[in-house]
């Protein structure tokens, strides 16, 4: 369960850094992105995949959040 | 000699990985890479950041120097304990020449080496005693001191010492900051972890010391300087830039910096990064606490600085974007002149660096405003996002290599035969002897600034000096040289 922080980058799209393995990644999808809730599966351009449950409102960016290893 | 292609570049990278033992081949083999500007992601061609094998030659340091010799050293008005053995305090004192204003010993101590001097005793019984008595000694004799960071040296971690409990209550009995650092040598792969350590204590103890203090007056132009460490005067050639264009730098990190310039850090509007590799955890914290946007920019040649002025100046109004572009045109004349002198004498010359933090990849600009073309680089203590930035910049087919051995590096150079290596104090003598020419690129050979328009005229002076001095061509003693002729005239004959 890794400490993320979520960042956006120049061109809009959202990082998704781990400082503890110090990698830096960009976010390819995110299951649920709605004015009143983002969360969920969360998959990378790398292909990996991540899970959080779905926040509500939205956080704001940057910030950190806590994420799980999705399902490979 | 032209350009290796593709094939002879991976040919060269087998070659030399044939004399290790099938393990250590194996790991090498990953860290050496041919450099394909069109690959996205640099994990997929070189992997970084790993422990080097035993038994190379690395050029490595250690967490100690990546804390107390990069981001913690160059801050000016606070005095920084080499907590442990005297050596590792004395052997890289003032190494990095990050220049300051002010008076050594009064209210500057840059330049001077504070140590707890560890003997026997202390490791047997510990050294907390002595750390609160040398705090109190400091006190008492450099009063004009801002502060105190304790920068644990190996012993520490290894016998277990509590500096954090004598940090505090050492803080509240001088009311001044004191800073314990856990950046104990033996912690991580390299000097790298030791930035990340040093990040995390400023952010710690440092960067929260003004919060809910508004008495500072701000400006919608001010900025900060980050990771850049006066190396040369390299801060002061990049700040004046910024003023002239209408910003105010409130704080240099941490060349020529104070404390009270990264208390006051969290106040401003932009954060400008330099070293991303050794500055960015502290960005990145910023950005999330106080909403500071960060960028990273470079002051190496022409190009890449106009490139530069004008990323930062679309952070603000068209006031600044118009004054860019005039700091861009008042200095035009300036490095054109640059350029035509010194671009005929360096023109196609090729380089090969091996550096740490940024240079690799922040110097390829300055060298190609020269008509000079980077062959190989390659970093001491890079992560894989450094590597990602570094491929764009790279030529096809060029050699990347991560923390080269030393054996590694010689059997490169013995066949790209570069024109110029830019690289450390370790390499210098090597390569000189071996005829190339050599530029120590840590330290700017003892020159410098490099950064800015002003350090551009510098750089590309101590190039050409270098590169055209005419001792390249008498490195044979003259008995040889004339042996070698008779031997081919006796080859001839025959």
């Amino acid at each position: 369960m890794p400490n993320v922080m979520i960042r956006k980058s120049e061109s809009g799209d959202l990082l998704f850094y781990v400082a503890k393995k110090d990698m830096e990644e960009t976010i390819a999808s995110v299951e649920t992105d709605t004015p009143d809730s983002w969360g969920g599966e969360v998959e990378l351009t790398d292909g990996s995949k991540w899970y959080i449950d779905p926040i509500s409102p939205p956080p704001a960016f940057p910030t950190t959040l806590r994420f799980k290893r999705g399902a490979e | 000699m032209a350009a290796l292609t593709r094939e002879e570049t991976m040919d060269l990278i087998a070659e030399v990985l044939e004399v290790y033992p099938e393990k250590a081949k194996k790991d090498r083999a990953k860290h050496l890479a041919v450099n394909d500007p069109s690959v996205e992601q640099s994990k997929k061609c070189i992997t970084s950041n790993r422990k080097s094998q035993p038994g190379v030659m690395t050029i490595r340091g250690c967490a100690y120097a990546g804390s107390k010799g990069v981001v913690w050293g160059p801050i000016k008005d606070m005095v920084h304990i080499s907590h442990g053995p005297v050596g590792c305090g004395q052997y890289s004192r003032a190494g990095r020449r990050n220049y300051y204003v002010g008076v050594t010993g009064i209210n500057t101590f840059g330049t001077m080496n504070f140590t707890s001097d560890f003997q026997e005793k202390d490791i047997v019984f510990g050294g907390d005693k002595k750390l609160d008595k040398l705090i109190t000694e400091i006190e008492q004799l450099f009063p004009l001191s801002k502060g105190v960071s304790i920068q644990s040296e190996c012993p520490i971690g290894l016998i277990g010492d509590d500096i954090e409990a004598v940090a505090k209550k050492k803080s509240k009995e001088l009311d001044k900051p004191v800073v314990p650092v856990r950046c104990e040598g033996f912690r991580g792969v390299s000097q790298s972890l030791g930035h990340h350590i040093a990040n995390d204590s400023i952010r710690d103890w440092v960067i929260g010391n003004r919060d809910g203090d508004d008495s500072f007056q701000t400006t919608p132009y001010d900025v900060a300087v980050i990771g850049d460490y006066n190396i040369g005067g390299d801060a002061w050639a990049s700040r004046i830039l910024l003023e002239e264009m209408g910003l105010r730098v409130v704080a240099q990190w941490s060349g020529d910096g104070t404390l009270s310039e990264m208390e006051l850090t969290p106040k401003v509007k932009l954060n400008l990064i330099h070293c991303y590799r050794s500055m960015n955890y502290i960005s990145r914290h910023m950005e999330e606490k106080y909403g500071i946007p960060w960028m990273e920019y470079n002051f190496f040649g022409p190009t890449k600085i106009a490139e530069s002025l004008r990323k930062i100046a679309a952070f603000f109004d068209e006031t600044i974007q118009a004054n860019a572009e005039r700091v861009i045109e008042q200095y035009k004349a300036e490095y054109d002149a640059v350029i035509a002198k010194y671009r005929p004498r360096l023109e196609g010359k090729r380089v090969m660096l091996y550096v740490g933090g940024l240079r690799p990849r922040h110097v390829i600009g300055a060298y190609e405003d020269l008509g000079m073309e980077v062959v190989g680089t390659g970093y001491e203590f890079a992560h894989n996002d450094d590597y990602d930035r570094t491929i764009k910049e790279m030529g096809d087919s060029t050699l990347i290599y991560d923390d080269v051995t030393g054996y590694e590096f010689e059997e490169f150079v013995k066949r790209i035969k570069p024109d110029l290596i830019g690289s450390g104090i370790k390499e210098k003598y090597i390569f000189q002897k071996m005829g190339i020419p050599f530029r120590q690129m840590h330290s700017w050979d003892y020159s410098g600034p490099y950064h800015g328009y002003d350090g551009f005229a510098i750089f590309a002076r101590d190039m050409d000096m270098t590169i055209n001095n005419p001792c390249w061509g008498k490195l044979k003693a003259p008995w040889l040289a004339d042996q070698s002729a008779d031997d081919v005239a006796v080859a001839a004959s025959a």
